[in-house]
């Protein structure tokens, strides 16, 4: 249990700048959730930390302690790995142990932690078999099995659920989450999917390019993301970007000419970029007029692919079994709309 | 799926196939037909009368205290070998698997030696180990050692042991390396953050999961070192001084060729025989159980 600072910290593999300064303060117990496309890197930062990656520049602080250059095995920090890493000559007893033992322990002692922590991950059964003899989800708690028994000081998942099932994965996470919260150890969480960075971090990272785009709760990134990388990464399906021109007097006019109200009348006159997401645009008798590309029924929603006259394409999501026909016109609920700088893509 | 090729006849299939079975009726069946045969001969000394004996030569041969002095050589021989050129290859190939300036150098230059005949290197080696023409015997006996391999049993079975086990390093070299980058990097890496360095993540993580390979490479260093390395050991010592470095294949050259006793010398032969075939077994026992992992 401690805290995480990291100081300006970067990463350069020969000329290509991976990481570009990052600045980072974790509390003590906290989940943050580091997002981002492929390459982005979110990887790079974790095995950063986890001493694995040699910084080029900048200061990594645990505990009010700089571990920037200490050797791994000193830094008393556990990882989760994406394809788990479990070493597969040793039962899982011997997985679990072997930190334990190195660290020299009694063999009581060490046989008594691993089997709490194996209680506590439902994996008590297990413990005489070898790695190659579990399941993905069984692999998947010894892997956070060997993390917890150590009790270290932070703990580093690197995409730990990827590997596994869909059904399998909602339910990890869920038991992720409250491991983490009863245990209270501070984590760093990488994940590419963006309803794990909404449901298991007390804050979300969200990376472009080596930068730190937005930094914020889950629900803040959600409300108010910073740009429209972080708005079109964040939320499914997707938001929709609309080019249109900001009119003096609190109105949008779209690319199609059609002008919508905006609720906070912003800025100057200009070219903005705005965005909505699909469940925010509904079915209205006087609207935009929509041509139906393709129409997904969900069961408890559906999605509508469409083409607004100028070619621009919008996804609304609507509630039930909606009918739909080839042509329909829709509204964009005005207070949801976002405001973004045409060039630059910054919130307004 | 199996692939198949149908031929019209008989008479282009058997062509095809001839060489081969030609090459080795002439040079394998023949001769090995031939020392089975004089196994159990025995001829006068101008070679005029040809007896059949039955087993009496093998029976002799157990008997015979030099041919189990030799036996035990060649097994101090062969683990020598092994031993060494095994530490030797795997040594440099943990230090060939770490990011290092100039890798790939590094690997083709270690992979020279076994492009060498073993004559060739039986040569180099003189030139290095000779007490008055070799750069190391010279150096040696000019600061006061005694060195003459060509005299001193235990010095020449250090040098044939050396030479041996130099022209094997490459091939143990290559499968190590291989084995070495099989292993995941994450398993390394999380063994690093489970606290463990150096020496002992390298023999609880690295050589356990390396054993598939060291089992693999302990049968073939062992033929290696039994049947293949006639020529170094010849061309270095020619088996001696004395007895020295005779090892069971250079017996069977000295009984057979130099002192003319076909039939134990043929005796011998068929006894090697059954060992190559006895450890290829177990090599392809080995192979199969690491294909079938």
């Amino acid at each position: 249990m401690a805290t995480l600072q990291l100081h300006g910290l970067e990463k350069r593999f020969g000329p290509a700048s991976v990481l570009a300064g990052i600045d980072l303060s974790l509390a003590d117990g906290e989940m943050l959730v580091i997002v981002g496309a492929s390459g982005c890197g979110k990887s790079t930062l974790l095995r950063l930390v986890a001493g694995l990656e040699v910084p080029s520049g900048g200061q990594i602080v645990l505990d009010g302690r700089d571990i920037t250059h200490l050797d791994p095995a000193a830094r008393d920090i556990a990882m989760v790995f994406q394809n788990y890493a479990l070493y597969p000559h040793m039962t899982v007893f011997d997985n679990m142990a072997y930190a334990l033992r190195i660290r020299g322990l009694k063999r009581a002692e060490i046989a008594t932690q691993v089997q709490a922590a194996a209680d506590l991950l439902g994996i008590g059964a297990l413990l005489a078999r070898k790695p190659r003899q579990l399941s993905g989800g069984q692999r998947q708690r010894v892997a956070m099995g060997r993390a917890i028994v150590r009790n270290p000081k932070l703990f580093l998942f690197d995409e730990p659920l990827s590997n596994l099932d869909a059904k399998l994965r909602v339910q990890m996470r869920a038991e992720i989450r409250r491991l983490q919260r009863r245990l209270g150890v501070t984590s760093l969480y990488v994940t590419h999917d963006q309803v794990e960075a909404m449901t298991l971090g007390d804050r979300l990272l969200v990376l472009e390019g080596g930068r730190t785009a937005q930094l914020a709760t889950p629900m803040d990134v959600f409300a108010r993301p910073a740009d429209t990388y972080v708005a079109g990464f964040i939320g499914a399906p997707a938001m929709n970007f609309l080019p249109a021109a900001l009119l003096p007097g609190g109105a949008a006019r779209l690319s199609g000419g059609q002008v919508i109200p905006l609720p906070c009348g912003a800025g100057p006159a200009g070219a903005v970029t705005l965005g909505v997401r699909p469940e925010h645009v509904s079915l209205a008798d006087n609207g935009i007029p929509l041509t139906v590309e393709l129409v997904e029924p969900l069961g408890s929603e559906t999605l509508v692919h469409g083409r607004m006259a100028d070619g621009t394409a919008l996804l609304a999501k609507l509630p039930g079994a909606a009918p739909v026909g080839e042509q329909v016109t829709v509204a964009l609920a005005p207070d949801a709309v976002h405001l973004f700088d045409a060039a630059s893509g910054k919130r307004i | 799926m199996e692939r198949r090729t149908i031929f019209p006849g008989r008479l282009l299939p058997v062509l095809l196939a001839a060489p081969q079975i030609a090459l080795t009726a002439v040079f394998f069946l023949w001769p090995a037909g031939q020392a089975m045969w004089f196994s159990a001969a025995r001829q006068d000394a101008f070679g005029l009368r040809t007896e059949f004996v039955g087993f009496e030569n093998f029976s002799d041969l157990l008997a015979d205290p030099l041919y189990r002095d030799s036996a035990g050589r060649t097994a101090v021989f062969c683990v020598l070998v092994a031993a060494l050129s095994m530490g030797v290859a795997l040594l440099l190939a943990v230090f060939a698997d770490r990011e290092i300036r100039g890798r790939a150098a590094y690997r083709t230059l270690l992979i020279w030696p076994y492009a060498i005949a073993p004559a060739v290197a039986a040569v180099l080696w003189i030139l290095v180990l000779h007490p008055q023409v070799g750069l190391l015997g010279r150096w040696l006996n000019r600061h006061g050692i005694a060195w003459d391999y060509r005299l001193r049993d235990a010095q020449a079975m250090s040098v044939v042991v050396l030479a041996s086990a130099w022209k094997q390093v490459s091939y143990d070299f290559i499968f190590f390396l291989a084995g070495l980058q099989a292993i995941p990097r994450t398993v390394t890496e999380a063994a690093r953050m489970d606290g463990a360095r150096g020496w002992r993540r390298f023999r609880t993580i690295t050589l356990p999961l390396l054993a598939p390979t060291v089992l693999f490479l302990l049968v073939v260093n062992l033929v290696y070192a039994a049947f293949d390395t006639f020529g170094t050991v010849q061309a270095l010592t020619g088996g001696g001084p004395g007895k020295a470095t005779e090892t069971l294949v250079v017996k069977v050259y000295r009984d057979g060729v130099v002192n003319l006793d076909l039939g134990s010398s043929s005796a011998q032969s068929v006894l090697l025989m059954g060992a190559v075939i006895a450890l290829t077994a177990l090599q392809f026992r080995v192979l199969g159980r690491r294909s079938a992992d």
